[in-house]
């Protein structure tokens, strides 16, 4: 079977590009690895978001502020579709913090990305007392946060699910236990060596994340990538109180409240540990004091997907030019401009002016 | 609905289900207790839809109840004892929240 693009990794990456190929009526196969992976995808949070995005890079702020604005009829689209309800949501969202040095630390990297987004993008710091009363149950303890009506959040399992959910439709083809061995360049296409089937396709896309160092070598791509193990801690569910996503804690639809935000370099292990998930309680603790009764249910931890500056990679190699390659860690707020300009870039469709930005050889600075 | 197998000679103790006064064999968990007596727990706090304890091993949450007042137990991790109050939980519960502590 010949295809004209082979997208190697089903997460959402792979299956945000698979979504905006296959709709326009390419043949695609999307090539995955079992239930064993590491599956970032699966172990995230859901936070489609803006605020503190760029600061440092000017078009990777727009490049973020860009995709949260499709976010909504992205949804709209997937909904109906699909008919799954993705649980999005974009009532703002905020950052807290424990004293004034964090405040004014935090307001000058907003500041930043305003000025980068020539004013396009909003936020408000707030100080207790105006917390207080937007989020009544904040502690004593909290100076403040930063807030932007721009973020939101979404259940990024289902978005995975409406995804895939989206390949039937569009005669995509879906292959797990297949993870790809070797990928052989031939004259005009590309040979995929798999643990299943063998798979021809014109062009590939690498959307393997933590794989994709070694996937993209073999096409001539440089991409560097390593793990930042995030824990996540989900409770029982309660009556809904917190209507506004945070970083470091939110509550979803069905009124569970996830708890994180850890990073450690710690390799390929995607351990829960002791003391990190007692950090994390405590932290929670510390900012709504109620949550001392609540029930911890489970907790995980997933391997993000991290590039050598935190910034996406998107690269077309120019050793062999049906191959592309992808890796980033903000996979949920991406999604929405993965499947429209991305899609239509690798489908060689359109040129977005801000993907020549995010090439793999600005890490080749000497 | 689950009964007692024959030979089985435990001492039986009072509870109460839903306000009715019930009893079932010392020795076993909530759960058991109920589905001795029916099949439903709670609904879902999504769609509504009965739900009834099922995994019975601390994994599913289908059998969460309230016990003396506390929302949340997992009824099939806790042993019955006598005159427990046992009640369907009518939504998600609501974490306390005393607007004094902070005053």
């Amino acid at each position: 079977m010949d295809y004209d693009f082979a997208i190697v990794g089903g997460g959402l990456v792979g299956a945000s590009i698979a979504y905006g190929l296959g709709r326009q009526g390419n043949k695609v196969v999307v090539l995955d690895e079992g239930d064993l992976a590491f599956r970032a995808s699966r172990g995230n949070f859901g936070l489609v978001w803006v605020q503190g995005k760029g600061w440092d890079y000017p078009a990777y702020a727009n490049w973020t502020q860009q995709a949260a604005a499709l976010w909504p009829l992205f949804d709209e689209e997937l909904r109906d579709s699909t008919g799954i309800d993705l649980g999005y949501a974009c009532p703002g969202g905020m950052e807290f913090c424990v004293n004034e040095d964090e405040m004014a630390e935090l307001e000058g990297c907003m500041r930043q990305i305003n000025r980068h987004s020539n004013g396009a993008f909003e936020y408000e710091m707030l100080d207790h007392a105006a917390l207080k009363k937007r989020v009544p149950q904040i502690s004593n303890q909290i100076a403040g946060a930063s807030y932007s009506p721009q973020d939101g959040h979404v259940n990024p399992l289902y978005l995975l699910r409406a995804l895939h959910h989206s390949m039937d439709s569009n005669h995509t083809d879906y292959l797990p236990n297949h993870q790809v061995i070797s990928i052989e360049p031939l004259d005009d296409e590309f040979l995929l060596h798999t643990e299943g089937a063998r798979v021809n396709a014109n062009r590939v896309v690498l959307c393997g994340g933590l794989d994709n160092e070694r996937l993209g070598n073999m096409v001539g791509l440089n991409i560097p990538v390593r793990a930042i193990r995030g824990q996540l801690l989900i409770t029982e569910r309660v009556e809904s109180f917190l209507k506004f996503p945070c970083l470091q804690i939110r509550q979803t639809q069905e009124g569970t409240l996830q708890i994180g935000d850890s990073q450690e370099e710690v390799g390929l292990d995607d351990r829960t540990s002791v003391s990190v998930i007692t950090t994390l309680a405590q932290r929670a603790v510390r900012i709504f004091p109620m949550l001392e009764s609540v029930r911890l249910i489970r907790a995980w931890a997933a391997l993000r997907v991290m590039t050598p500056d935190g910034k996406p990679v998107y690269q077309q190699s120019s050793l062999y030019p049906g191959a592309y390659g992808i890796a980033c860690h903000s996979g949920v707020t991406l999604a929405a401009i993965h499947t429209g300009p991305v899609a239509q870039w690798i489908a060689g469709k359109a040129e977005h002016e801000l993907i020549a930005q995010f090439s793999s050889d600005r890490f080749d600075v000497p | 609905m689950f009964h007692n197998l024959p030979g089985d000679h435990r001492p039986l103790i009072r509870f109460t289900l839903d306000g009715e006064e019930q009893v079932a064999a010392a020795g076993i968990s909530v759960a058991a207790a109920v589905l001795s007596i029916r099949q439903t727990s709670r609904r879902s706090v999504i769609s509504g839809e009965k739900r009834g304890p099922y995994c019975m091993m601390g994994i599913c949450f289908d059998c969460l109840m309230r016990i003396d007042g506390e929302p949340n137990r997992q009824t099939c991790q806790v042993i019955l004892e006598p005159g427990m109050q046992i009640s369907t939980q009518s939504g998600s519960a609501t974490l306390k929240f005393e607007l004094a502590e902070y005053e």
